[in-house]
């Protein structure tokens, strides 16, 4: 057992602290001294906060009067708020068109660089996932100006070639722009997640299925695809999240396209519209608590579908 | 169990090659091509953003976007970068990694203390922990941002350093990754025999445990550094203050200076800047690959 080697040798010198009152008598509950300081602060920054919104959510602050306790009517205003529902509607389509599109793509690569049939696969991994470090403002500023028709690229081409290109921050084009900078962001980031549990099929697999006579399709179709279901769903369930969440990038590039991008652009930046420039916490509370529930519900169901096909 | 200690360790390269087979293809130049499209995807943006980092704001605008303008004015373009504003940038950049250092460090040491305690403990409690942990993933940033906002004006918390390092403490994911990986790096065994041998918790977790988990600690490491470094939407609401900025936070303020009424532009410092800010990230994930690449195997959902 080789992996008996590292723990015998004592490491650098680590600073021991040596509690005497821990007893095997209880074990049960050592597990607490481990988990614990997680939980605590974990307590400090999502349950109270979440349990802070819900109580926000049923209160009402007015000039006149103060504020008043108005039990479920900031949730009614909210489900007939056209405001809302064209920011999750926004959201959504973004969901069912930007995903699939990241996420195939993603794979394909995967497949690509874990065939093994690629030159230079490594080159290709690395420089793939690089995007990744790459932080979203940077990002969306980066693209931002590739964007723009005054220095960026489509500017540089329609000047070069006479045509004219439609303006990619253009209110109609400027989803699918957010689309294009989202997919540059996470394509790599995903990838790594289906190479990576590609990694781990056992080989042996592969060989019976060569002796078989089974093609690469054929391998792609029964052996990989089956095998990396759960990083399949986990990368999907991030992705749903991911969505619903959008924010930095529209946020950034609404100082390019102040016109195309309005403040109730997603539920996201509507919630933080309404907080940070209205002072409406509770109306805002409450529509980041209905993303919230809209978000948990499709995650659930999409991990339910994807571990039922599993058994 | 040996190449999750020893990541680097290339187990397949020593076999000699023999015929093409599903195990060992023959390389095709079809498929390198196809791939290499979404490479140049990848790369094209940073390029991009290399190139333009050494214009002048007047190149910017007259030369072509993809090709380097009339003067090389990289260094100059540095030097203004770190200089402007008296040195607000290094400012910034100091900011980034206090809240990198204290938030992704504490993040991970969390994620490791409760991702053992998940992987080689059973304590009362333990599904109720896992369910509320998963369970929050899928809360959105801004039903916690605008109570957490709230709740730390309250405490007099907004406006500091604490109010974005705190809320950076805690990685689901990066517990979630601690645990698969804690669950197979350390065997039971080992612990056993390390309690018979009469030492306390803390002292096998430090002596014993530690040691093992090392790759899966740089994958939780560097993926928690980038959570954090990339932060914008958290001091966006928590800080006022210019002073306490992240660079993400920066660099924005710098690029809105061009549409407010007598701001000057300086579209050349954000590029230069921007590209000043991916460096250490990038740099990190290139210099520490083989730790993290192996830590994400490992790490990864087995069936």
């Amino acid at each position: 057992m080789t992996a008996d080697a590292p723990a015998s040798s004592p490491p650098a010198p680590t600073p021991v602290p040596v509690v005497p009152g821990v007893r095997r008598s209880r074990r049960r509950w050592t597990g607490w001294m481990f988990v614990g300081p997680f939980m605590l602060v974990f307590a400090l920054v999502f349950l109270a906060p979440i349990a802070y919104s819900l109580y926000l959510s049923v209160f009402r602050t007015q000039m006149v009067g103060g504020t008043t306790f108005v039990g479920l009517e900031n949730y009614a205003q909210a489900l007939a708020d056209p405001q809302f529902w064209e920011g999750l509607g926004r959201v959504s389509l973004f969901l069912v068109v930007q995903v699939p599109i990241m996420l195939g793509i993603a794979l394909l690569v995967a497949l690509a660089i874990d065939s093994g049939r690629l030159y230079g696969k490594s080159f290709f991994r690395i420089s793939i996932f690089m995007p990744y470090a790459v932080p979203a403002v940077v990002a969306a500023l980066m693209w931002g100006f590739m964007y723009g028709t005054r220095f960026g690229l489509v500017g540089n081409i329609n000047e070069a070639f006479g045509v004219s290109l439609p303006n990619p921050l253009s209110p109609d084009l400027v989803l699918a722009s957010i689309g294009n900078i989202v997919t540059w962001e996470f394509v790599g980031y995903n990838m790594l997640i289906f190479y990576s549990a590609l990694r781990v099929v056992p080989h042996s697999l592969y060989e019976a299925a060569e002796i078989d006579g089974a093609g690469q399709w054929r391998v792609i179709g029964a052996i990989k695809l089956p095998a990396i279901r759960g990083a399949l769903v986990i990368a999907t369930i991030f992705s749903i999240i991911g969505s619903f969440q959008l924010f930095n990038e529209p946020s950034i590039l609404q100082s390019l396209a102040p016109n195309a991008i309005t403040t109730s652009y997603t539920p996201n930046l509507y919630a933080y519209s309404l907080s940070f420039s209205g002072q409406q916490y509770n109306y805002s509370a409450t529509v980041a608590i209905i993303m919230g529930l809209i978000t948990m519900v499709i995650a659930y169901v999409v991990q339910l579908r994807g571990m039922r096909k599993e058994a | 169990m040996s190449t999750l200690t020893a990541p680097a360790r290339p187990a397949p390269r020593l076999r000699t090659p023999r015929h093409h087979s599903v195990a060992r293809p023959r390389r095709s130049p079809l498929l390198t091509v196809l791939t290499a499209v979404v490479l140049v995807y990848s790369l094209v943006p940073l390029a991009w953003l290399l190139i333009n980092a050494t214009k002048t704001q007047a190149d910017l605008f007259s030369s072509f976007g993809l090709w380097f303008g009339d003067s090389f004015s990289l260094w100059d373009n540095i030097v203004t970068t770190l200089t402007y504003d008296d040195g607000v940038f290094v400012r910034w950049f100091g900011n980034t990694v206090l809240y990198v250092v204290v938030g992704a460090g504490g993040a991970t040491f969390l994620a490791i203390l409760g991702g053992y305690a998940l992987a080689k403990f059973d304590f009362p409690g333990k599904r109720g922990v896992f369910a509320l942990v998963i369970g929050a993933v899928a809360v959105p940033g801004t039903a916690l941002a605008v109570p957490t906002f709230l709740m730390f004006s309250q405490l007099g918390l907004t406006n500091t350093p604490w109010a974005v390092i705190i809320p950076s403490l805690i990685s689901p994911f990066g517990l979630y990754l601690m645990w698969t990986f804690a669950a197979e790096a350390i065997p039971g065994e080992l612990l056993e025999a390390a309690r018979i041998d009469g030492a306390g918790e803390f002292r096998t977790f430090f002596r014993v445990s530690l040691p093992l988990l090392a790759p899966g600690i740089v994958t939780v490491l560097l993926f928690t550094m980038v959570a954090t470094w990339n932060n914008y939407f958290l001091p966006l609401i928590m800080l006022r203050d210019s002073s306490w900025y992240p660079l993400t936070l920066g660099l924005n303020a710098w690029n809105a200076q061009a549409a407010t009424a007598g701001g000057e532009a300086i579209f050349n410092l954000v590029i230069t800047g921007a590209l000043l800010t991916i460096l250490p990230l990038v740099a990190a994930f290139l210099l520490l690959q083989r730790y993290w690449q192996s830590g994400l195997a490992a790490g990864s959902v087995k069936e």
